[in-house]
């Protein structure tokens, strides 16, 4: 289980990533794209930074497939209903 | 405590991580329920008024978003320490990741005050009452984190943990790791959008 190797040099990398995309998600929001661009950028970014911590810091890349399946099948419910709520909104 | 070696369960994960990772999906559901009926009224409600970009304080979150995942960063070390046999690094690490955590709370207390002045209050209108059932929720994720780590630090340092024992310093890395991965999201929704 704790057979994943230790991997200072990856998390610090991670770490590099993860402050440069914050950095970049600020910058990004002073830009004016239009209201559309501007959300769905913040958002890829945010998804971005969530995908690194939960892949590396959580070490979900290397976890089995009972994990992948609890935590997958959640997001993908709080993706549904995101999805369910759209037509209330107006939106496609 | 023990349960790095234990692992004759079915799914072969040892039952204290299976239980964290079923926590963690029962808490995506909750921040899930939350944000998504935050977007339902911001997008759809015609009361729904979004307070000038100056008064959300867009440096200070932004500080506090990086002092939340230096913390995840000193988590994953303190973790990679003990895994290494290095009891002094995850001693070190863990109080790093204390203090940030207590930074966190800080500027984050800094920032209510700062806003409630401004008249942005829970009952100022739908963002405030959002803001504020959100961010508290998330801080009070953060307040459990101190908890969970500073019980982590006093068993380090009686010397509980090895590179064969260390179970719950994973656990607790888990956890964190989440209160920070809410964070993100909260962020750019709260202060940038």
């Amino acid at each position: 289980m704790s057979a994943e190797r230790s991997n200072t040099k990856v998390y610090l990398g991670v770490f590099a990533a993860l402050a440069f995309l914050t950095a970049l998600t600020v910058w990004a929001s002073y830009l004016d794209l239009g209201k559309g661009r501007n959300i769905a950028l913040a958002l890829a970014i945010a998804f971005f930074k969530v995908s690194l911590i939960a892949a590396f810091f959580m070490h979900l890349k290397s976890e089995k497939r009972a994990v992948h399946a609890l935590f997958y099948g959640a997001a993908l419910l709080a993706l549904l209903l995101f999805l369910l709520v759209l037509p209330d909104l107006g939106l496609p | 405590m023990n349960d790095t070696r234990v692992l004759d369960t079915s799914t072969g994960i040892p039952n204290g991580k299976l239980g964290m990772w079923v926590f963690l999906a029962s808490e995506v559901m909750l921040f899930g329920g939350f944000i998504s009926s935050y977007v339902i009224l911001r997008t759809g409600s015609p009361y729904f008024s979004i307070p000038p970009r100056e008064m959300l304080g867009v440096p200070l979150a932004t500080l506090n978003t990086f002092v939340l995942i230096t913390s995840s960063v000193t988590m994953v070390l303190a973790l990679d320490a003990v895994q290494k046999g290095s009891v002094k690094g995850l001693v070190r690490y863990l109080s790093a990741t204390l203090f940030l955590a207590f930074c966190f709370l800080g500027i984050k207390a800094y920032e209510y005050h700062h806003k409630w002045l401004e008249g942005i209050t829970l009952t100022s209108g739908l963002f405030g009452s959002f803001y504020y059932t959100l961010t508290a929720l998330h801080a009070l994720h953060v307040i459990g984190g101190i908890v969970f780590i500073s019980y982590l630090l006093a068993m380090a340092l009686k010397g509980r943990y090895d590179s064969r024992e260390h179970a719950r310093v994973e656990y607790a890395g888990l956890y964190w790791h989440f209160v920070d991965l809410v964070w993100v999201v909260l962020f750019p929704i709260f202060y940038l959008l």
